[in-house]
């Protein structure tokens, strides 16, 4: 049986301010990352609600990943910080349930970081690739027939 | 259901060449709600907009998906584009195809995968986008300068030349700030006091301009166009109207302790005191803490002495409330204190002084009348050793890490001043680097070496001793590789500035950001660098960033043309994507009250109707003029009631489902 390269599904999450101005940068530069890294943009970080994390994982996510603007430099004065406090306590609970660590993942990107943010999704593509598909929280109602097969 | 049109750009090659533009058109009419998807070379074009507004006439479209540059480049020009098609702007996203696609990809397979991704994710947005309308609020034709220094007062005079009611306050008696303590100024040598103080004296002259002098912000809330400020002006305990700056009172007042502020300590004032002689306003402040009067109950001579009975020792704190459409920032500066570098021994050495120090002795209105004059025992030094960098660019441990700017050009001019003046001086420069990047500030750097020969030593200054009474530097000389000690009558130490200790403070109460320096930051270092990312909030001063006095200057009119600019406005168009709560999910727990960085949140108390049943609740309520949009309140929730236009749940939750499909 051949076996495929597994490419993992990844969602970003980028704040409007930094990172996702930070992500265009990486493009206009033409800075390489993998293309299963999928940006949704969000006003801030602190926008990013828990829930969101979850339901991408049911959906077939096989790692989420927040990106916000450096402690300090929030365009809402202290947005990154709730982000930050928030998700260390949804990562803990993930971590609990058997959602490795690797796969979820916080990190401040700035507007002028554009090389910082092809790096880091490189790591956290290359991350989350080693740990394979996310089968713990995923939802076999959202896959199709042959994955859930094999 | 949403009849979504779909278009898609090449960009010229920019997108076409990585991303199968065609495929992405045909992949696009199959997403539910698509009714029409078209590609084109130049979207942005006036044609291509063209397109999107036959499009929209033609098939009659409810939302538009642009697949095309990164939102923050053309997400305006496509709205604006909607608009005129009749359809409201924000039923329309955007695909960022380029910047998070094909410019960063090679493979056209994997990367049109991609694109068709980004698409479906837009769609699936857009078909939950609704109408959005932007309130509007009023702009009150007033505007507030926080500081009196040379950036507040040319900030004032620019908007009230423009027509505008300005208020300057300023914590001290007076304004002028450190300007009116410098004695020349580089590179061209005017006097500070002869270009500064008829400014001083234009401001307070100005019908529309307003000083509060020896006053301090207190509070402020509100928001762009429409803060309100409460501001603290402190008691002076002499009646503002009735003295007439005679200084009759500062003369006569026997408490003679107190160091005066204005030569740094460097000669005594009376309790009550007129700062200098060319103090705006010129009125008489009593100094409570060394006031014999409030010491003791006794003495109250000025009081007696005061023909205009302008003297009220019951003077209380007053509070004044104003509103203001906008707020600029002056707060300046302050020389560090270099008493933490010991081995410089400032504290310990009377003839160890700073640079600001030398700069009120060579004032003719300083404490020696303008003689160079050591402190110690009073005698013309004739060997002067400057110290560069004290403090500035994270050389040792207390350090500031960044360079203070103008202390290279100010030594060059004290070097040049003094052996102008005392040819006989030998004046020595320790320095790291000398940078001079400014008109005409190399020139007038190579005159104090080449014409005026000031000895430059490439090196740092390792300690200040003392020997047989006599001050040594020893220092090392970079360039003859070598360890050097020179005597030296006086050491002048070219400390680092540091922004005032108010504007932390500040920064909290106007909601501005600081970087880790406490200086404020601008919205955007290159191109909008006097503004703050605070709307309403300008920059102007070194308490953006170290600046000398022809940058502070030109950064003072730039911040004052932008508030005329908002001034000019009768009213301000909001951002529509701000929060929202549902009353009947509302528990009114005040979680989001408490997250909201703005204060736009508040709590009333409002009848509604859950289902027939009709009850008085406590319930969230979004100032829409004051919320920004960041979506915090959105998360801490717990009853899902608050949701952010532009960004619902749903929406997102629908983003996510797209990419995950």
């Amino acid at each position: 049986m051949q076996v495929e390269k597994f490419t993992p599904k990844i969602v970003a999450f980028c704040c409007n301010w930094c990172s996702y101005a930070g992500a265009d940068l990486a493009g206009t530069g033409r800075m390489q990352y993998p293309e299963n890294v999928k940006i949704i943009r969000v006003p801030c970080s602190c926008r990013v609600n828990p829930s969101f994390i979850l339901r991408a994982f049911q959906r077939g996510a096989d790692g989420v990943i927040i990106c916000g603007c450096h402690p300090g430099d929030c365009h809402y004065t202290s947005g990154n910080y709730f982000a930050r406090r928030r998700m260390t306590l949804l990562f803990g609970m993930l971590d609990f349930l058997g959602i490795e660590r690797a796969r979820t993942r916080v990190e401040w990107v700035s507007a002028a970081e554009g090389a910082r943010f092809a790096s880091v999704m490189n790591d956290f593509v290359q991350k989350v690739a080693a740990l394979g598909p996310n089968r713990r929280l995923g939802d076999l109602r959202c896959r199709d027939s042959k994955e859930v097969e094999k | 259901m949403q009849k979504i049109g779909v278009f898609v750009c090449w960009c010229g090659s920019n997108i076409a060449a990585t991303v199968d533009v065609r495929k992405l058109v045909e992949a696009a009419k199959h997403e539910p709600g698509v009714v029409y998807a078209a590609d084109y070379q130049y979207m942005c074009s006036a044609s291509g907009q063209q397109l999107i507004k036959d499009a929209v006439a033609n098939y009659g479209l409810t939302g538009v998906v642009v697949c095309s540059c990164s939102p923050r480049m053309h997400e305006a020009t496509f709205r604006k584009a909607a608009q005129s098609a009749g359809l409201n702007p924000y039923m329309l996203e955007i695909a960022n195809i380029r910047e998070h696609c094909s410019w960063i990809h090679k493979d056209v397979e994997s990367a049109t995968e991609k694109a068709v991704i980004l698409m479906r994710a837009a769609v699936a947005k857009v078909n939950l986008n609704v109408s959005l309308t932007a309130g509007k609020s009023a702009v009150v034709k007033r505007a507030l300068v926080i500081g009196g220094g040379i950036a507040g007062i040319q900030s004032a005079l620019d908007i009230a030349e423009a027509g505008y009611n300005v208020d300057i306050v300023e914590k001290k008696p007076t304004i002028g700030g450190k300007m009116a303590q410098l004695d020349k100024t580089f590179p061209t040598l005017d006097c500070a006091a002869c270009i500064l103080t008829p400014k001083m004296v234009e401001a307070a002259s100005d019908e529309r301009i307003r000083i509060y002098s020896y006053s301090e912000v207190e509070s402020v809330s509100g928001f762009v166009g429409n803060f309100t400020v409460k501001i603290r002006k402190k008691s002076r305990f002499v009646e503002e109207d009735l003295c007439t700056g005679c200084g009759l009172c500062a003369e006569k007042c026997p408490s003679r302790k107190t160091g005066n502020e204005f030569n740094l300590g460097m000669d005594k004032r009376g309790a009550v005191y007129i700062p200098f002689a060319q103090a705006v306003p010129k009125l008489a402040v009593i100094d409570p803490a060394a006031c014999l009067h409030f010491k003791t109950g006794k003495c109250g001579l000025c009081a007696k002495n005061c023909q205009a009975k302008a003297i009220n020792f019951d003077k209380k704190d007053e509070i004044v409330e104003e509103k203001y459409g906008a707020i600029v920032v002056a707060t300046g500066f302050n020389p560090i204190d270099p008493s933490p570098f010991g081995e410089l021994g400032y504290s310990r050495y009377p003839d160890v002084i700073t640079s600001l120090e030398l700069e009120r002795i060579m004032n003719a209105a300083g404490p020696t009348g303008g003689v160079l004059l050591r402190p110690s025992d009073k005698a013309h030094p004739k060997k002067i050793v400057f110290v560069q960098c004290v403090g500035s660019r994270g050389l040792r441990g207390c350090d500031k890490p960044y360079c203070s700017k103008i202390c290279c050009m100010y030594t060059a001019k004290h070097a040049m001043l003094i052996r102008e003046k005392y040819p006989d001086t030998e004046v020595s420069v320790f320095y790291i680097d000398v940078r001079t990047p400014g008109k005409n500030f190399d020139e007038f750097y190579r005159r104090a070496v080449e014409q005026y020969g000031v000895h430059y030593i490439k090196g740092q200054v390792g300690k200040v001793a003392e020997n047989a009474g006599k001050l040594v530097v020893h220092g090392s000389d970079l360039i003859m590789n070598e360890q050097v000690e020179i005597e030296a009558d006086l050491v002048v130490l070219a400390v680092a500035i540091e922004p005032d200790e108010s504007a932390r403070k500040l920064a909290t109460m106007l909601t501005a950001s600081m970087d880790t320096n406490d200086f404020f930051t601008e919205a955007h270092p290159k191109l909008r660098p006097v503004e703050s990312p605070t709307a309403g909030v300008f920059l102007s001063g070194v308490c953006q960033g170290p600046k000398d006095i022809p940058e502070t200057v030109s950064q003072a009119s730039a911040a004052a043309a932008k508030v005329v600019g908002l001034l000019s406005k009768d009213q301000l168009t909001c951002n529509p994507c701000v929060a929202h709560s549902d009353e009947l999910l509302c528990n009114g727990c005040s979680a989001c009250e408490k997250v909201c960085p703005y204060g736009a949140i508040t709590y009333q108390d409002k009848e509604v109707n859950d289902h027939g049943k009709r009850e008085v609740r406590r319930l969230a309520f979004v100032n829409e003029a004051v919320c920004q949009g960041c979506g915090a309140c959105t998360v801490a929730c717990p009853s899902g009631a608050m949701d952010l236009k532009g960004f619902t749940n749903r929406q997102i939750m629908a983003e996510v489902d797209a990419i995950c499909r």
